[in-house]
């Protein structure tokens, strides 16, 4: 308890950033991701083919990298400069935008063909069908998949901390520079991760699911 | 491709997907182009930039860093295999006794961050008198913490998906519940989750690059220190190009395999289920 208690600040602003980091990352990552996956559903082959080179791509790089590469080679290339936690946003919206677009590309999947072919027969054209008819009801029967998603993200900003951003995963340094104990500190992270997902994450999901649903 | 969402396309359709088609290829090759010319344009692309990779002990220290990215992967993976088997077994145990226990380890271990399980098992352990930890075991370790819970819950999805008749047979001609488990319920379960199981290797693969944050000698690390030699240009741009390629490929060659024994084990029972049919 000591070592929560005097060292606070060092938690308060590295949840703060964990926060900042999930928050901004969901939502470019949902937009993105929502992008995609009308592409790769489009009649255009060249849109179809240009999403699912993107997620394969993407999903087959490891995270560490997509960040180390935002963090480090960026700076390199000569373009305006962003501080290193919206770098960390960048490359985490990128990577999430796969995961997203992949739990919503399932999800108009489920959506029962009679909708958008009721779309269709009252004349609607695709992008129509796809945001007016189709989206809405995926989106609700992807809330389940894509609350995964977003807890795999919030788990994942901890690795940004690799790469030079204040949050959660980089407690453990601040405290290690004041010469606390390391394993009572980690466990409390370990512990916050734990409340935040299994406490609160985890039965928005179940509220939103059921409120949600769709009658079929 | 039979799609839902748009008709089969008449002539007015086709020629606007030309145009989408059109307007797309211009954009992708609009942005990659764009990355190529800064890159060339920063200089990521000279002689002297490349040069270090060309060394023959820069290539064989790049070998020895797959082979502990493989050895790794390899480790952890029988390691979750084997943790989250015993985790569903025990989930679905008749006991309280052993199924609560597993239920929370699961929750648990999946609702905190790979990269804190490493950093307790690296530092924190450590600094609480345990001693011998190396980055491999902290890497390994919290590979199969994380991924055995997260294939216990794949397993008991599985079993569970199984007709009840499967495990009553089984009852039935006096098995007990253990062997039911393992001879009939478990290799169903393998079968029918095989696609979850390959896509969670998959992921076995790609987060031993978080031991490069605790320090194990890995790709991404050895391309970090290449990054940083100042007598060759700082090719940092370069050195995680081809981290990045050793990855894709290595993660691509695993979904190969794994997608070759997928095919090779569906068409076995598709041979069976073909018999069967004649039979009947």
């Amino acid at each position: 308890m000591n070592v929560l208690l005097d060292n606070s600040d060092v938690f308060l602003t590295g949840f703060k950033n964990t926060g900042i980091l999930f928050a901004f990352s969901a939502v470019f990552s949902l937009i993105l991701g929502t992008i995609v996956a009308g592409m790769r559903v489009s009649p255009a082959p060249a849109m179809r083919a240009a999403g699912t080179f993107y997620v394969n791509a993407v999903r087959n790089t490891p995270l560490t990298l997509i960040l180390a590469f935002f963090a480090l080679g960026y700076p390199r290339l000569e373009l305006p400069q962003i501080s290193f936690i919206n770098a960390a946003i960048v490359g985490l919206s990128l990577y999430t935008a796969t995961y997203v677009s992949e739990a919503i590309r399932s999800g108009i999947n489920t959506v029962s063909v009679g909708q958008s072919e009721a779309a269709r027969a009252i004349g609607l054209p695709f992008m129509q069908t796809l945001s007016l008819v189709v989206l809405p009801q995926a989106f609700r029967s992807v809330v389940p998949p894509l609350f995964s998603v977003f807890i795999a993200l919030l788990k994942n900003t901890t690795v940004a901390a690799g790469f030079s951003v204040y949050e959660a995963g980089a407690i453990r340094a601040y405290l290690s520079e004041r010469g606390e104990p390391l394993l009572p500190g980690l466990l409390w992270v370990a512990l916050m991760f734990v409340v935040l997902v299994l406490g609160i994450l985890t039965p928005l999901q179940r509220y939103l699911e059921k409120k949600w649903k769709v009658a079929r | 491709m039979s799609s839902v969402l748009f008709d089969v396309p008449g002539p007015k359709a086709r020629t606007r997907n030309v145009y989408m088609n059109i307007v797309t290829l211009i954009v992708v090759v609009g942005i990659i182009a764009f990355i190529l010319f800064r890159f060339y344009q920063s200089g990521q692309f000279t002689a002297q930039k490349w040069e270090i990779f060309t060394f023959p002990r820069v290539q064989e220290t790049f070998l020895k860093a797959i082979g502990a990215t493989l050895s790794a992967f390899g480790v952890a993976a029988v390691g979750s295999l084997l943790l989250g088997i015993i985790l569903a077994f025990g989930r679905l145990a008749d006991t309280k006794w052993l199924s609560l226990p597993c239920y929370w380890f699961t929750e648990v271990f999946r609702a905190i961050p790979l990269l804190i399980l490493m950093m307790i098992m690296y530092y924190g352990l450590p600094s609480a008198g345990v001693k011998g930890i190396t980055p491999f075991l902290a890497v390994v370790v919290g590979l199969i913490l994380y991924n055995g819970s997260v294939l216990a819950e794949v397993f008991r999805a599985g079993i569970e998906s199984l007709p009840k008749g499967q495990g009553e047979a089984g009852l039935a001609i006096g098995l007990t519940n253990g062997q039911v488990l393992r001879s009939i319920l478990l290799p169903q379960a393998i079968r029918a989750m095989l696609p979850v199981i390959i896509s969670q290797l998959v992921v076995i693969m790609k987060d031993t690059a978080l031991g490069f944050l605790i320090t194990y000698d890995e790709i991404l690390k050895y391309a970090n220190l290449l990054g940083s030699q100042g007598q060759y240009g700082s090719p940092v741009v370069p050195a995680l190009m081809v981290a990045a390629v050793l990855y894709v490929g290595l993660c691509l060659i695993l979904s190969g395999v794994a997608k070759y024994t997928e095919f090779k084990m569906s068409s076995r029972v598709k041979v069976v289920k073909a018999k069967v049919g004649m039979a009947g």
